[in-house]
Order: C-alpha cells, then structure tokens, then sequence
C-alpha cells in the first residue's frame, strides 16, 4: 500500500477529514479494469495470425529462390533475414512499417522484420540529436535487450552443452 | 479583496481579457477544427525538430491572444506557461523572444488550469495586470519522450490517448467583463494506485473525482448548478470512472459532464482510441471553444477542471505508479 | 503438392509463432520489448533442447522468419562453436551466427537515418 493510499484509508477509518476520496487503491483497480474496454481481440490475434503468417511465407519464397539459385542451406537462410531486414528498413524509412503495425500488431513485431523496425526507428528518430550521441547510441533502445539477453542465453546454452559433452565423453 | 475559503480560492475581479488557440493537422480535423485561430498543417511547423515546433506552437498562440486584446509584450506583465516536455522546454524556448516575465509551471496535462487560476489570483491580488497562461502538446515530442520512437511498430492498447498537438493561450486581467474567472480549488496529488502508461484516465480520475467533490461542497453547489463540467483529458475509461466515483454518491454527473480528450477528436474515424489527452488538448478545447461561448452568455456558468498524470517514465520504471492531479476553475458569464 | 504444403504450413506456424504474441499483448501488460527478448531467449532454449529444428524442418519460414528462429539460431551457432573450439567457442557462437542479422539491421539503418527523414507517426484515419 503506498502512502497516499494509506493517508485514505486511515482518514477513512477514523472518519475524519471531511471530504476524502473514499475509496481503496484495490477497489478503484478493480474499478478501471471493469470500465476499461478489452482489446478487441477477435479481431487483433487473425490480424496477426495472417499478417504474421504472410511474412513468413515471403521469408519461405526467399529461402527457395535462394536455394534454386544455388546457394547452401545456411546461407540461403542468411540472405532471406538480411533481405527481410532490408524490406523492413525500407518500409520504416518510408514511414509505413507503423502504419501497417497498427493494424498487424503481433504479426509484424514477432518476425525478423519487428527486430530491424525496432532498430531503425530509433535511429531515425534520434537523428536529431546528432550521429553520435543521437543516431548511434539510441540505435539499440528497444533492440539491446535483445541482443544482451539472447546471446546471453547463447553462450550459458554453450557453457552447459561443453559440460554434457565433458561428461558423456 | 479575494477571500479563501478551506482550499477554494473566491475571485472578485479576474476576467478572461483574450485567449486564442493553434492546433495541428489532425485536430483541425476533429469535429471542433474550424473554431481554432490558427492550423499548423506540417508537423514541424518549418522548424527543424517537434521540440522546437511545440515551442513555436505556444508562441503563436501566445501571439493571437495578445493581437486580439491590441497588447505589446510591454503591456504583458507576467507569464504562466508549461507543457509535458523535460524543464518545460515548449515554454522556456517558445517563449523567450516575448521578453516578458515568465514564470513555468507543471503540472502534466492539468498545466491550463493552473496557470488560469495563478493568472487570476496574481491579477485579483493586484500584482499585475495582463497576465497570461499558456501551454502546448505535441504528439511527437511527447511520444519521444514519453513512449516510443514515432516509427515503431508497437501496438497501442485501447485504453491509450493520442497526446494532442496544439497549444493554448489566455490573458486575465481586471475588464470587468466576461467570461470572470469566479472560483478555484487547487487539487491534491492523488495516487491510485494506477501504474500502466497506457491508462492515463485511470490514473487521474480519482483526482478530478476529488477536487471536482470538493469545489461542490466549498461552493455549496451541485452538478446542477452548471451549464457544463468540463474536464481536460480523462478520455472514454476515465470519464467513466469518474460517473462511477459519483454514483456512490449519489450525484450524477454524467448529463452535465464533458470531456475535452473525448472532444477534440472525432473517435469513429481518427484512431485515437480513448481520446485525447496532453496540456494543449483542453487548453485548445477551452481557447477555441467553451470560453467563446461564455463570453457571448451561452453558457453561463461552466467548471473547468483540468487533470493530469503527474507520470515520470523513470519512477514508472522503478515500479511506482502514476499520481493524478486535477485543478478546478469556476468561470462564469455573470 | 509438397511444394504447396511447404508454404501452408510456413504460413500456419509463423502465423501461430505471431498470434501467441498477441495473446501476450492483450492479456498481460507485456511492453513489445519485452516480448521481443522473450522469444529469442525462447527461441535458445526450444534450440538447445531440440526442439526446433523438426520445426524448421516442417514449416521452413514459418519458424525460421520469427525472432524464436534468430534465438535458435544462436543456439546452433554456439553448439558448432562449441564442437569445434571446446569452452571458448560458448562465447563465440552466438555472435559468429548473429552476424549477418544484427549486421545488416545495423547498416540498413544508419543507412536509413542518413536517408529518410525523421517524421511523425500517421494517425490512421478510416
């Protein structure tokens, strides 16, 4: 309970204090989620279901076209992730990646795409605070948590498949 | 001589000399855009950032209203001024080349009725004569300071407000005419306990449930009693909240009550979700319209309360929760 | 035929992958960000315990187009480093099979930033 909520409550036990707002931080709480609207989500999880799917199959069509055009497995996989993050970045640039986001929700923060919006638009923004200080550090607000804690995650994964393969060797 | 009674302040001679307000594209668009003095189509209004368009924003409402009363800035003695951005940047780099006194005030998006019921304190006191509040918000500026980078794709919830882009500016000062500045209750910090930054109505309809109740009791009014209870920026989940708050009451609040957030915009075909919000969201709504009507007697008696999330995206951060403030002004034809 | 499937099932995954996300977005107060971090470090460990490769196997794009699939691909990457270069290679794999992702967002970028100017977000009007 925090003070100003405390502060109430005392004043409401000991009815005094003429005029106070009656009521607890938990039924007031309870009160803004009755009144406030859901999302709609009948409507917002197809959104992203389809939209997310869709960017799923053009990666797909990529993976093949690279693969067709000769390309090993690994890098042909490489080349779709640069070419979606290319697209992405194109379309943050041009101010479109967000109009289409309020639609998509999920579906275009979940791809590769949704990674390179959160890096881009940052730096876009941040461009008139200088290159430096600006563009450059701000590049990796929403995007360094990322980084910090996948690759994170990464190299304990690595430390813990060394000790497997030490012991079953 | 004005006379305080418990934490209502009584004006005797404080009228609204001028008042003039510039919007953005978005709310001239909205269902009230063509009563504003002046649209600013661009987004940067020719500046180079949105910082420095919120500060030309207030200048140039800051303008309208001293050309309309024929003021010089010599003739203007003081000024009130905030908005949302860190040290008041619209209002200390907006408002500089004026070369008036200047006082800045905050108080989120509650900021318009703080500075009308200083300006009308200071004139009825007779520390000076034309005195002007003015504050701004600015989409833009707000959403980088405040959320996300503009091009970013995350979602808003339905529960969120569209921080207006527009500015507001009123000069008091002792005509004898209307609109009069008749009375003011000065709010108290409410916490609710409210901490999603997506719910700023939540977060301040306490408040305004608060300060709105007790200029009822210190005046010995009812909703009744007015034309119109306006309050700033509670959108669709606050206003509700703030029915609700006076249904255990009693008091019904809802045919009297209006919300400039839910005002400013039309909410069927602009994607605001719950409204607007953000200093110059009622600034822009009382300046371009409401005080228009009280000056001509249409509305004879109206309470403005103004509310604001007094948020700071660090303590929010740290797991603190946003407090709410609302500041009532009692303006009136007779 | 199998073609066709191929893009179905593409479709279906990475449609479901992202449809989660939302579920996440609208029942809890998740921040994007914080969903974002959620599923590459998901993505590590449904790489490290095997999962996630029968899934890329199965729905192609579909798996490997999410931010789960950058998070398995860092798992992979650590695995062969490790394979190759013993202990060292824990710290080497994630960022060797990052690469060319975080390389290219970065670039793109600055690209970007030096191009386009910064603007404002569109009110989407109906």
């Amino acid at each position: 309970m925090n003070y100003s909520d405390k502060f109430r409550q005392n004043n409401i036990k000991k009815k005094k204090g003429g005029i106070i707002l009656n009521i607890s931080n938990q039924e007031y709480g309870e009160l803004a989620k009755r009144v406030s609207p859901p999302s709609a989500m009948a409507k917002t999880i197809p959104m992203a279901f389809v939209i997310g799917g869709t960017i799923c199959v053009i990666g797909e069509a990529l993976l093949n076209i690279y693969g067709a055009l000769g390309l090993s497995r690994d890098n042909a996989a490489a080349l779709t992730s640069l070419s979606l993050i290319f697209l992405s970045i194109l379309l943050t640039g041009l101010k479109l990646y967000d109009r289409i986001a309020q639609i998509a929700g999920a579906g275009t923060l979940v791809p590769i795409t949704g990674f390179a919006n959160s890096v881009c638009s940052p730096a876009l923004d941040f461009k008139t605070e200088g290159y430096v200080l600006g563009l450059g550090a701000k590049m990796f607000v929403i995007a360094g948590p990322v980084i910090v804690y996948g690759v994170s995650a990464s190299v304990i994964y690595g430390i813990i498949y060394y000790c497997i393969k030490l012991f079953s060797a | 001589m004005a006379i305080r009674e418990g934490k209502t302040f009584y004006y005797e001679n404080a009228s609204i000399l001028s008042y003039a307000s510039v919007v953005g594209k978005i709310e001239s668009e909205g269902p009230y855009g063509d009563e504003f003095d002046e649209v600013i189509e661009d987004n940067k209004g020719g500046t180079q950032t949105f910082e420095q368009a919120e500060g030309l924003f207030q200048q140039k409402a800051l303008k309208h209203a001293m050309d309309k009363a024929n003021l010089t800035a010599d003739e203007t003695d003081l000024i009130f001024a905030g908005d949302l951005l860190n040290q008041c940047t619209g209002s200390s780099y907006g408002l500089k080349d004026f070369y008036i006194p200047f006082l800045g005030i905050f108080g989120a998006c509650s900021t318009f009725a703080e500075g009308l019921l200083l300006a009308g304190a200071m004139v009825n006191a007779g520390y000076t004569d034309n005195t002007a509040a003015v504050t701004s918000s600015h989409f833009s500026s707000a959403e980088r300071q405040f959320r996300f980078p503009l091009n970013y794709g995350g979602v808003r919830t339905p529960t969120a407000q569209w921080t207006a882009t527009a500015a507001g500016a009123a000069i008091v000062a002792k005509t004898g005419k209307p609109p009069f500045i008749r009375a003011a209750t000065v709010g108290k910090i409410e916490d609710m306990g409210i901490n999603d930054l997506n719910n700023m109505g939540a977060a301040m309809a306490g408040a305004a449930y608060d300060t709105i109740l007790r200029h009822f009791r210190h005046t010995g009014t009812s909703p009744e009693s007015y034309d119109l209870i306006i309050t700033g920026d509670l959108g669709q989940v606050g206003s509700e909240m703030l029915y609700e708050l006076f249904k255990r009451d009693g008091i019904n609040l809802e045919s009297r009550h209006k919300d400039c957030g839910l005002l400013l915009y039309d909410r069927e075909k602009q994607d605001v979700h719950a409204g607007g919000s953000g200093c110059g969201c009622s600034a822009a709504m009382m300046c371009g319209h409401f005080l228009k009507h009280v000056e001509n007697g249409d509305l004879k008696r109206i309470l403005y309360a103004a509310t604001g999330a007094l948020m700071s995206p660090t303590m929010v951060q740290q797991g603190g929760n946003i407090p709410g403030i609302s500041h009532a002004v009692e303006i009136s034809y007779k | 035929m199998d073609m066709i499937m191929e893009y179905v099932w593409a479709f279906i995954i990475g449609g479901i992958l992202c449809a989660i996300g939302q579920v996440l977005i609208d029942l809890t107060k998740l921040t994007p960000a914080r969903i974002l971090t959620s599923y590459v470090v998901a993505g590590v460990i449904l790489g490290a315990i095997g999962v996630y490769e029968p899934l890329i196997e199965l729905a192609g794009g579909g798996a490997t187009v999410p931010l789960t699939g950058f998070g398995n691909l860092l798992a992979k990457g650590v695995r062969e480093a490790v394979d190759e270069n013993g202990l060292l290679g824990a710290f080497m794999g994630g960022f060797t099979s990052a690469a060319v992702g975080v390389s290219a967002a970065i670039f793109f970028s600055l690209i970007a930033a030096l191009i386009f100017k910064p603007g404002t977000k569109v009110n989407n009007n109906a």
